[in-house]
């Protein structure tokens, strides 16, 4: 008895061999259903993640409505004016907090036969770096003092570094800019955060196109007032609500385009902070600055990324269709798994004439079903192995995070568990209550 | 053929019955579906874009760090690209149809004090020669003097470009603002500022288009009386005969980069590929459901083949007493084919409901619009299709059971 369901594993696989077409064609509507689903929930699992585990539920998005037109926001605008951003920044009220744009840097390499080219940079202040957990392989931040003196640094990622200066240590190095040369203070590690977080914005209005902002993390962080020198004239500009008189120097002008990111360790002081928000807009309202009624918001770094809807939805609706075309094969396994075990009824006949119960049919059929399922999870990881290799030649920014994780392979099993159980309970329990005495009646 | 004598041995086989309604009705819907967002992201695909596209090779010089990429400078460039053999026109221009960079301002019949309102409409400018450029057809009205336009730099960008006063628009814009009247010599406002619309133009389609490939949006334009130099990010624009087109590419980045040895070209293409560079999304999307739609039709068919086969074997007994009775093969033929078409008929019932069902769920969630009813006979016509070839097999087998056979195993 102990040995009965390896007696009835050695019935399933024999079966499985002596029906070879049909077997196959089970495995593989199995195997494309699971290869499907597993990819792309593999992508989907990749794309929704979060981005600083460690302390996601620390980071913090402040929002207030700096406009002054008539029209009057529901929710307030995605990125603040540069006054209150600054404003925000200076008063320290924060365990860390950063300003940030970002815009497209001119570097000038030297050397003969090398060309200019634009590398992604980001204007940051100091806490960037730690409340980020950003990786250094040399060197280090530019320290607080630098952010107000205008220092002329920069951090790099390491990509740019192996590029201009062949991955060695470049700290104290210059890198050269079209306006002007920045001496290298620190070299990040590879550093590769999906979503690139703290760029995100405007999801809501990209239509579900939001595969941008999986892009690889900005190649230069120079501080952020050195940067409003160095780079003026390029920073992306969100929106205006009034015609703006100056769109090179845009410190004073009518528009969004500084975020602003906060580090609150505990709930109390993310409290706090928004009544802060709440004084600081209504002083400004006071003052006359602010002209609509206050609205601000503190979402944390993944309340964030949902109001954005991050997760593109060409990925949503491959995981959708991926069910859904899983669901169809194992219906159709479904019926080609019952005709396959009632076509052999008069042997569950003779079998349960001989005294097996209809358990032990049951339990036989039901290890079947699990033989093809396990095959199809076989052939489904295979397939997924392939899907995601597939993913990775389409031209969108996240392709190089499809990878194969070893969690795919636990996923797989459990699936095919699941399909098996699916697909088989049916046909199995309908073997099992055939009637032995019909059964060998017939030749 | 009496459909009752079947719909009472269905009765017996419940499960089997209800397994190949199931497996109709969930690729009737899942395939009327997936069939449409693909013919969606074809007909975006697909979109003509109203420029002479095959005619058209684009350059433009990098974005950051420029000094010397005024209007002036452009004209410099212009003349020297013109002077390359094969270039029949050529023009700096601030976006094109299809680049996905788009400058926009809000137009609308009254005066706004509010800046956002209005009709969002992409705003495209590039001197006297653009039409010519990109081909683009004066309808009703005139296009502009060469005394109308004004030179932009990124300075005074917003001021100025705020402030035209004049304006051509494309049909479909000026079919919107005044779908009963000619548009040439109204007069629109952007906010406060009144424009003058001075002609109406051919459509062309947005840096950026919406989901819905019908969408009269995709042609809203405008075109305003200004020039622009690379410091506002402009594409050189060359006209070429399509054979030249490559040559006319090859060379015109040749002069650009030696004329400029310290910039970098930020994008040096055809416009047949920045198109295929747009729409690439959607047509490994369209790809995609398509391989999923046919290999979800192909284990649909293997389901009913496997049920089908399943039945005529159970029925062999029945099928040689029905030929011992005197039916003919045919009769045995229809039977089964007829029994396949009422399953079928159920599963496609079922499916509709389902179809519509998930089609609304998709449009509450995504930019998916309505689910046209024409889908609906189309898949019921490809599900009873798709049926009966499937039956065919195991049918024709059934017919070819020999009377005797009822005899034999009685």
């Amino acid at each position: 008895m102990r040995d009965i369901h390896g007696y009835y594993l050695r019935l399933a696989l024999r079966s499985v061999a002596r029906t070879p077409w049909i077997s196959a064609l089970m495995v593989l509507a199995i195997g494309l259903g699971i290869g499907a689903c597993i990819t792309t929930l593999t992508v989907y699992h990749l794309l929704s993640g979060d981005p600083l585990p460690q302390k996601s539920s620390r980071i913090f998005y402040p929002q207030v409505d700096p406009e002054t037109s008539t029209f009057v926001r529901r929710d307030p605008p995605d990125l603040m004016d540069y006054t209150s951003a600054v404003d925000l920044w200076k008063s320290e009220r924060a365990d860390r907090q950063a300003v940030m744009t970002n815009s497209p840097l001119k570097i000038l390499p030297t050397g003969a036969g090398t060309t200019a080219f634009d590398a992604p940079s980001l204007e940051t202040t100091h806490d960037f770096f730690p409340m980020f957990d950003v990786p250094f392989q040399y060197g280090g931040p530019w320290s607080v003092a630098d952010d107000t003196a205008r220092a002329q640094v920069a951090v790099i990622s390491k990509s740019l570094n192996d590029r201009l200066f062949g991955g060695g240590n470049s700290v104290g190095h210059m890198l050269p800019l079209a306006h002007g040369a920045v001496r290298i203070v620190g070299v990040l590690k590879h550093w590769r955060p999906a979503p690139m977080f703290f760029e995100v914005l405007a999801g809501r209005y990209s239509h579900g196109d939001t595969s941008g902002f999986y892009v690889k993390a900005p190649q230069v962080y120079l501080p952020f007032f050195t940067g409003m020198q160095l780079n003026a004239g390029h920073f992306q500009v969100f929106t205006c609500w009034k015609i703006p008189t100056d769109t090179v120097n845009l410190e004073n002008q009518p528009c969004d385009w500084v975020s602003l990111w906060v580090q609150l360790d505990t709930a109390a002081k993310a409290q706090a902070y928004h009544r802060y928000l709440v004084d600081y807009s209504d002083q400004q309202r006071a003052l006359g600055r602010f002209t609509h009624p206050t609205n601000v918001r503190l979402m944390d770094l993944m309340q964030w990324l949902a109001y954005n809807r991050v997760v593109p939805s060409d990925v949503h609706m491959q995981t959708i269709l991926a069910w859904a075309f899983l669901a169809i094969c194992l219906v159709n396994v479904a019926g080609l798994l019952l005709t396959k075990l009632l076509r052999r009824s008069s042997e569950y006949g003779v079998r349960r004439a001989l005294g097996a119960s209809r358990k032990a049919i049951f339990a036989q059929c039901l290890w079947e079903a699990l033989v093809i399922g396990l095959l199809g999870g076989l052939l489904g990881l295979l397939l997924a192995v392939a899907g995601l290799w597939m993913v990775r030649q389409q031209p969108v920014a996240y392709a190089d995070l499809a990878q194969p994780d070893p969690r795919m392979l636990a996923l797989t099993v459990g699936l095919a568990l699941l399909a098996s159980v699916a697909f088989g309970l049916w046909p199995a329990w309908r073997a099992s209550r055939i009637s032995p005495a019909q059964q060998i009646k017939a030749p | 053929m009496s459909v009752r004598p079947i719909l009472a041995a269905l009765r017996r086989h419940k499960i089997a019955a209800f397994l190949i309604v199931l497996e109709i009705a969930l690729a009737f819907a899942i395939v009327s579906n997936a069939v449409y967002l693909v013919i969606g992201r074809l007909q975006r695909v697909d979109l003509p874009s109203g420029i002479d596209e095959r005619n058209l090779v684009l350059l433009q010089l990098a974005t950051a760090g420029k000094q010397n990429g005024s209007v002036a400078s452009a004209q410099t460039d212009l003349a020297a690209l013109r002077a390359i053999p094969g270039v029949e026109s050529a023009s700096a221009i601030n976006t094109l149809p299809l680049s996905s960079s788009q400058w926009a301002l809000d137009y609308s019949l009254r005066p706004m004090r509010v800046f956002s309102d209005g009709v969002q409409v992409p705003v495209f400018f590039g001197g006297p020669e653009l039409l010519q450029t990109l081909g683009i057809r004066v309808i009703q009205g005139s296009a502009f003097q060469p005394s109308d336009y004004s030179d932009l730099s990124p300075k005074d960008v917003f001021k100025a470009f705020v402030n035209a006063r004049q304006a051509l628009i494309t049909q479909a814009f000026a079919q919107r603002l005044w779908p009963h009247a000619s548009a040439v010599g109204k007069v629109m406002y952007m906010g406060e500022t009144p424009v003058l619309v001075v002609g109406v133009v051919s459509n062309i389609i947005r840096p950026y288009i919406s989901a819905d490939a019908h969408d009269p949006a995709n042609c809203y334009g405008v075109i305003s009386p200004f020039r622009a130099g690379p410091d506002l990010n402009a594409w050189y624009a060359l006209r070429c005969r399509p054979a030249e087109c490559a040559r006319v590419l090859k060379a015109g980045a040749a002069k650009l980069q030696a004329m400029h040895p310290t910039e970098t070209l930020n994008a040096q293409e055809s416009f047949t590929h920045m198109r295929q560079r747009y729409f690439r999304d959607d047509r490994s999307m369209a790809w995609l459901l398509l391989s999923t739609v046919i290999a979800l039709l192909g284990v649909t068919a293997i389901g009913i083949v496997g049920l089908a086969s399943f039945w005529v074997q159970q029925r062999t007994r029945q099928i040689g007493v029905r030929r011992a009775l005197g039916a003919r093969r045919v009769d045995i033929l229809r039977y089964f084919q007829t029994e396949n078409f009422l399953l079928a008929t159920a599963g496609i019932v079922l499916g509709c409901a389902a179809a519509i069902g998930i089609n609304v769920w998709l449009m509450a969630h995504y930019a998916v619009p309505r689910l046209p009813v024409i889908y609906l006979p189309l898949g019921a016509l490809l599900l009873w299709g798709l049926g009966q070839l499937a039956v065919l097999g195991p049918a024709l087998r059934a017919a070819r059971v020999a009377p005797t056979v009822a005899m034999r195993t009685a």
